[in-house]
């Protein structure tokens, strides 16, 4: 049907090829067509489901039939201790592995930038490598890498004679190892992203900082932070909502163990949704989700982005 | 010229050696970056034993074709590579289309509700896909589509972050270009498929490495939809491989490989644009 309607305008021009109202016509109508299906696809399959989902988010399934219990989800999840866990691991991660990836990622860019440095292309490309491989994949490797008793990195710490470390199975380097697998996989795509920004960075301004004498510090200090603001910005919001959405990692690498000690969000909501089936209190999760990534996406855009 | 002269020949030895301590220590990160591609290749090509030895194996061995087997006796592997390879072909050709039609209009037309619009749009980039994962998942169970190709594909056609690429490539394409070809007499969909898509390769090369590499590595939509052996992708039937008792990882780092190494060939090989396309959408306020 719409297809009719798409090819309708084509035929009418055809006629008047000259300037003139009917070319205009086809040219107020053009933009709609090329947004149509994009827009359609999205309302079917977004919009529609992110309403959905809050209806669900108010309902509960009992005996096989959806009851609507108002804000009860909601204020179970006030209650429940593993939601709760589960909010703290994923702050855990947004608040110290968040800041050194980009910290890393920083370091990296300047690197990248720097006149001195040789071989530029190989660099930038190994490490932005991880970013192409696919989590399943990274999470497989990973997991018999860091195997505590024939992994490849115990034995390599072993044989500079440090202790094994069992990366998966306590929780404190389980959260660790989560936190290295994260930092492994982003912090070439952020470099990359930050370098970007660094390359347009008028060099006189790096001249200017050096003739009132500031040195490499300095210079770092007061004109390669100010400059990369804006890409900070967009990085640490990319993170933030990434890392609050987190789920394939601690899912392939540890199923949220030991002792819940990587059990994220993402992983909870999927567990009620589709191990419990329990859709109405996963519906809750997520939107109590999507809440916490509006505000804290508001505070950083707030904080980082003011000033620039 | 005076900087120059100043850091002149005095400076020199310095930054010699800057420069060789600089890229000696970025060459020893990116060994430890890239130890797990090559304990991959490792690990593919030996049997499960040798896998966990002790000492661990440090160079390749013999036993690719007898993971592969074992691959395709207990997962029908031949077939989850042709799914994967069938739906991240169309998805890339949909997706692609879809992208690059909203993300051209949105660049360059002006029309009314178009900023409305294109917020809407960005919406899904800050939505986070959980939410709606459980619906989406009862419609694909409404539509009986279940086990298809098109649960895969269907519902993430309208990526935001591919419209976000697009609107940003497109916003390259010089008016006066669209204008000479509507002088031309040129209608507005052959404008766009004879005048601005040639000039975009580079950009739509992007966009697609960026689809396809979204798709093939796309893990909790498939995993959630795809639950018949027979229809699913390499992820989700790798991820179904562990954790089985008797888990075959010699079976699972050679699939892992057949998974990881063609799409770091195909972005080593496509990189320049992959790279330049995702910093055009990145860089630009």
């Amino acid at each position: 049907m719409s297809t009719a309607t798409t090819r309708r305008p084509a035929p009418a021009r055809r006629a008047a090829p000259r300037p003139g109202p009917p070319r205009l016509t086809g040219r107020r109508l053009a933009p709609y067509l090329f947004v149509l299906p994009a827009l359609a696809l999205f309302a079917a399959f977004k919009l529609y489901p992110i309403a959905w989902s809050f209806v669900l988010s108010l309902h509960k399934t009992i005996d096989g039939t959806d009851t609507f219990v108002g804000a009860d989800n909601y204020t179970r999840l006030l209650d429940d201790p593993l939601f709760w866990t589960a909010l703290k691991n994923t702050a855990v991660i947004l608040l110290v592995q968040v800041p050194v990836m980009l910290a890393l990622a920083t370091g990296l860019a300047v690197a990248f930038n720097s006149a001195v440095l040789r071989a530029r292309a190989v660099f930038r490309l190994g490490f932005f490598l991880p970013m192409v491989t696919g989590l399943v994949a990274y999470g497989v490797i990973f997991s018999v890498l860091l195997n505590e008793k024939y992994g490849l990195v115990n034995w390599l710490l072993q044989s500079v004679g440090l202790d094994a470390v069992p990366w998966l199975t306590d929780p404190l380097w389980a959260r660790i190892s989560l936190g290295l697998a994260l930092t492994w996989h982003y912090t070439g795509y952020n470099a990359v992203i930050l370098l970007a920004r660094l390359q347009s960075i008028p060099r006189e301004l790096y001249d200017a900082a050096s003739v009132d004498g500031a040195g490499a510090v300095g210079a770092f200090r007061h004109v390669t932070l100010p400059g990369l603001r804006p890409a900070l910005l967009l990085t640490t919001v990319l993170s933030t909502i990434g890392t609050l959405q987190i789920f394939d990692e601690p899912f392939i690498l540890t199923h949220g163990g030991p002792d819940n000690a990587t059990l994220t969000i993402g992983v909870y909501l999927y567990q009620n949704a589709f191990t419990f089936f329990d859709f109405g209190y996963a519906s809750a999760i997520a939107y109590a989700l999507a809440v916490l990534i509006g505000i804290l996406g508001l505070v950083q855009f707030k904080v980082l982005g003011d000033k620039s | 010229m005076t900087p120059t002269h100043r850091a002149g020949p005095r400076a020199a030895p310095g930054r010699l050696r800057n420069s060789i301590l600089l890229t000696w220590s970025l060459a020893i990160a990116l060994a430890a970056v890239l130890l797990p591609f090559y304990w991959l290749v490792v690990a593919a090509t030996r049997s499960s034993n040798e896998i966990f030895d002790s000492p661990p194996p440090l160079m390749p061995g013999g036993h690719l074709l007898d993971n592969l087997q074992s691959l395709q006796t207990t997962a029908q592997f031949g077939r989850v590579v042709l799914n994967s390879l069938l739906i991240a072909v169309i998805y890339t050709l949909c997706a692609g289309t879809v992208c690059t039609l909203a993300g051209y209009a949105f660049a360059k037309y002006r029309f009314r509700g178009r900023d409305a619009l294109f917020g809407l749009l960005m919406l899904g980039l800050v939505i986070p896909a959980q939410v709606t994962l459980v619906p989406l998942f009862k419609m694909m169970a409404d539509l009986e589509w279940l086990n298809t190709y098109q649960a895969v594909i269907v519902p993430n056609l309208a990526l935001p972050f591919g419209i976000f690429l697009m609107r940003q490539s497109m916003g390259t394409i010089p008016d006066e270009l669209l204008d000479s070809g509507r002088v031309d007499g040129c209608g507005e969909l052959r404008l766009f498929l004879k005048v601005v898509l040639p000039p975009m390769r580079p950009a739509l090369a992007a966009l697609a490495i960026f689809l396809f590499l979204f798709q093939w590595n796309d893990f909790v939509w498939p995993l959630i939809v795809l639950r018949d052996s027979a229809s699913l992708t390499i992820p989700v039937a790798l991820a179904s491989l562990k954790g089985v008792v008797d888990t075959d990882y010699g079976a699972i780092m050679a699939g892992t490989a057949v998974a990881a190494i063609p799409m770091a060939i195909v972005f080593l090989a496509l990189q320049r644009h992959f790279v330049s396309g995702l910093l055009a959408g990145a860089v630009k306020e």
